[in-house]
């Protein structure tokens, strides 16, 4: 199949997406949560060409013992990735099942203001009843309620990054303001459960709109950016991305690549041997690098972009920036990112207009020339 | 180093400490002047965190609001306003930074004790053992507006959910034994058996059963910052707090009676007199010669103090809107109209304005004064003139006698304000052997010189405490 070149995007928590990942891992357990290595696999991403990085959060620990139960933060990992790389895309994993949407409204923009323009949100979702505790609220019960809190926290978000119009700042010396309050602009958002009075404290985002990814299932497709889709066949993902209604699809695909040392399928069955890889129905891939980049190439045309899930880090992303993306880089199957370009602009996804600015004031236009 | 100063003074190897406020909403930050830049852009942010480490401060400091400020029931446009998240903000400057503490100014009332923890603690590790937590608490309805709950707390249980909300932070941060993670590779299990303790915590403000998902820093955990001027407030400190970050730092007599306030609390709460840091927010202008910083101050007050400010700070007094007057007149002929406090305009609270605008209104008659230098003469009076030598002579008696123990800087200018701090006061200091040369140490807590995170100290391998 052809169409546009895939935009490639890896998700980079932990030591990689097998719970075991950590026990081939090329540092010590001591290692993962120190800034340096938090940087250097970014630095690696970044360098192979990816347009996206990707960090999984929640407020519980990632996993039970004997494996990882630590985890920093994914928006502090992702502002201090901001300020440590200087093209690819970031993006935390945020549920807003709990959490206030104001905060991560904030958040969110100033973690594209610091990357100038960088910054994505993958929404996630609470999904243990424990998580109701760590925020001193009631739980939120079943598929559909944790649905409503995301729609109303995506909401209420994305409405906040509006509430500055882009040139809310004048610094008009000639009338003392600072700010124009009629450029500032309350949301007023009413849900069933709660209200959001707004504006937000602060600056609408370099994109306007940070770029928003998530499940189309779980997240209503007028408020995604890209859908990220599942399926454990290319027909299961055709049809998922066929139907999800948002400007970009990413197909998640879950990676492990043949390396000198073993194969992945002796990399795989080393790690099941002390948990097993939980299916979550996405495509797998389980093989040479080749055939990676052939199924890559299968994709074009059915979704925009991928998001890997290497199996482990420090194994699989060698292996990708050696052979997979110069491979599709050269034959134009993908595209690496530019710099000084935001991740809207690497997707092809316009700057949004704001839901609050009356429109170009013609006057106010030709008193600036 | 040499040590002119006599010996009885009561503190002569004391040493002074800097942060930098980078103020994000206020009328100090001057935003007329062509030198003036972004608020926002991380360029500044960047630039005035890395000047404030090559004068070798011991902080970057941030403040918070959860609200743009109104007046009437409008957004105030006067002022700068508009900045980023702390934590987040201050996530990034820990990649382009070595030494310098980052302190998240971070309030108790609209967030949840596990989450901040876990953010605090992300923050900390991210710049190995520099992270600080300025400790405020928000009651107002107004500002709860933003918030699923609403303005739900009362005044008097500010401090309650405070104090409870730090024993929890701290419980979390206890969680992990040292060493708990493996440091070999193929170790049998990522952390030690049993080297994550459960936190459960039932209280009246919180009811948490949870396993905290990170360690301990290099400095155990964020140094405990804390910005409140009420009594409640300052036992709050004595008993919780590293550092008090005070608005007692323009008169010698005022800063040394706080100071010693202060200590007199922490005695009573069975702690060390020197176990805590006094750092009042100041600013400081410096010229060649006193008649030199002078202009320049007069200069920066008329930048900071525009008639539209002049008369905006005169109608918070007046309780009047008298934006329609003239600040270059004389002072309004009305009664101030003494109306509560929503918060709105921050949680300043003015004793009695009526004897505030009396005391206005004599001082102008007699010194013939404007509207506007009355503003500018009996505003809120704030920080230091004089030449390098001469402030370094000052800082260097306020901090030998225990008025202070340093200055949390506010520039006047970003993000270019802290420039001639570094360059021309801090030799000075560094002459009279109140300021370090180097930094020393690695972590926040060891820059400032203090002891062991509180719940470490009463058991010797300083785990089961607390
Ligand atoms: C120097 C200083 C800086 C402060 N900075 C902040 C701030 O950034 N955000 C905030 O919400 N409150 C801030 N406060 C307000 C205090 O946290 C507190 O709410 C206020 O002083 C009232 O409390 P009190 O009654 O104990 O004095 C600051 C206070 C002081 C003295």
């Amino acid at each position: 199949m052809s169409g546009p070149a895939l935009r490639l995007a890896v998700e980079l928590d932990g030591d990689g997406a097998h719970p075991a990942a950590w026990r081939r891992a090329a540092h010590s357990p001591d290692h993962l949560l120190t800034p340096r290595r938090v940087a250097r696999v970014a630095a690696a991403a970044e360098n192979s060409g990816f347009t996206l990085i990707t960090l999984e959060d929640g407020a519980l620990p990632p996993g039970g013992t004997p494996d990882v139960v630590g985890r920093i933060g994914a928006v502090e990992r992702a502002a201090f990735l901001a300020a440590s790389t200087s093209v690819v895309g970031i993006a935390p994993v945020v549920p807003v099942t709990y959490a206030e949407p104001f905060h991560v409204s904030s958040q969110l923009a100033s973690l594209d203001h610091i990357s100038v323009g960088r910054g994505g949100w993958v929404v996630g979702e609470e999904e243990r009843p424990e998580a109701a505790r760590v925020w001193g609220r009631p739980h939120v019960d079943g598929e559909a309620a944790r649905a409503r809190e995301s729609r109303d926290g995506v909401e209420v978000v994305r409405a906040l990054w509006d509430s500055w119009e882009d040139d809310a700042v004048i610094r008009s010396v000639a009338t003392s303001r600072y700010l124009d309050r009629d450029r500032l602009h309350y949301v007023d958002f009413t849900g069933d459960a709660y209200a959001v009075k707004g504006p937000a404290i602060v600056p609408r985002p370099p994109q306007g709109q940070l770029v928003v990814l998530g499940r189309p299932d779980r997240v209503p497709a007028g408020q995604l950016d890209v859908a990220l889709v599942e399926g454990r066949d290319l027909a299961a993902v055709a049809e998922a991305a066929a139907g999800a209604g948002t400007p970009r699809t990413f197909a998640e695909i879950e990676v492990a690549l043949d390396t000198a040392h073993a194969t992945a399928e002796e990399r795989v069955a080393d790690l099941e041997q002390h948990a097993p890889w939980t299916d979550r129905g996405r495509l797998r891939h389980i093989g040479s690098a080749s055939g990676l980049a052939v199924l890559l190439g299968r994709l074009r045309g059915v979704v925009d972009g991928v998001r890997l899930h290497p199996l482990v880090l420090d194994e699989d992303l060698p292996e990708l920036s050696r052979l997979v993306l110069p491979h599709l880089f050269e034959r134009r199957l993908a595209v690496r990112p530019l710099p000084g370009a935001s991740l809207r602009t690497h997707l092809g996804l316009e700057r949004p207009a704001n839901r609050y600015a009356a429109g170009p004031d013609i006057e106010a236009l030709q008193e600036t020339r | 180093m040499t040590r002119t100063d006599p010996l009885d003074v009561p503190r002569p190897d004391a040493q002074l400490h800097f942060g930098v406020f980078f103020q994000g909403v206020n009328h100090w930050t001057i935003w007329s002047d062509p030198a003036s830049g972004s608020q926002i852009a991380p360029a500044n942010f960047r630039r005035v965190a890395q000047t404030a480490e090559r004068g070798l401060f011991d902080a970057f400091f941030l403040g918070e609001g959860l609200r743009l400020r109104e007046v009437d029931g409008l957004i105030h446009e006067l002022d700068v306003a508009g900045r980023p998240d702390a934590i987040t903000q201050l996530a990034a400057l820990a990649a382009v930074t070595d030494r310098i503490g980052l302190v998240s100014t971070s309030n108790t009332t609209f967030n949840e004790p596990a989450d901040l923890a876990r953010r605090l603690s992300g923050l900390d590790l991210l710049s190995e053992g520099r992270a600080g937590w300025n400790v405020v608490t928000t009651d107002n309805a107004w500002t709860g507006a933003n918030f699923r709950r609403g303005g739900y707390l009362d005044h008097a249980d500010r401090y309650r959910r405070a104090e409870e909300f730090l024993t929890v932070a701290r419980a979390l941060w206890d969680g992990w034994a040292d060493g708990a993670v493996s440091g070999a590779v193929g170790a049998p299990a990522w952390a030690a058996p049993g080297a994550v303790d459960r936190v459960r915590h039932r209280g009246t403000q919180f009811d948490v059963d949870l396993a905290p998902t990170l360690p301990r820093s290099g400095q155990g955990h964020p140094v405990i910052f804390q910005a409140g001027d009420s009594g409640e407030g300052r036992d709050f400190a004595a008993r919780n707090a590293d550092v008090v970050f005070s608005a007692h730092g323009n008169d010698f007599d005022d800063a040394l009676a706080f100071a010693e306030d202060l200590r007199r609390r922490l005695l009573a709460v069975g702690r060390p007199e020197d176990d805590l840091r006094i750092l009042p927010g100041t600013e400081i202008i410096i010229g060649a010669t006193e008649a030199e910083a002078l202009e320049k101050k007069r200069w920066i007050r008329l930048q900071q103090v525009t008639p539209a400010t002049a008369l905006g700070v005169a109608g918070l007094l007046w309780g009047l809107d008298l934006s329609d007057r003239d600040a270059d007149g004389p002072l309004p002929k009305e009664d101030p109209v003494v109306a509560e406090n929503d918060g709105s305009f921050g949680a300043r609270r003015v004793a009695d304005p009526r004897v505030v605008v009396a005391e206005w209104r004599e001082k102008a008659e007699a010194n013939g004064w404007s509207l506007r230098e009355t503003v500018i003469a009996l505003g809120p009076q704030r920080g230091h003139v004089g030449t390098p030598a001469g402030l370094a002579d000052r800082f260097a008696h306020w901090v030998r006698h225990g008025a202070v123990d340093g200055f949390n800087v506010t520039p006047y200018l970003i993000p270019d304000g802290l420039d001639d701090i570094v360059d021309l006061l801090v030799p000075e200091l560094q002459e009279r052997g109140v300021y370090p040369t180097e930094y020393t140490g690695r972590t926040l807590r060891e820059h400032l010189g203090l002891r062991e995170p509180l719940t470490h100290r009463s058991t010797t391998d300083g785990r089961q405490a607390g």
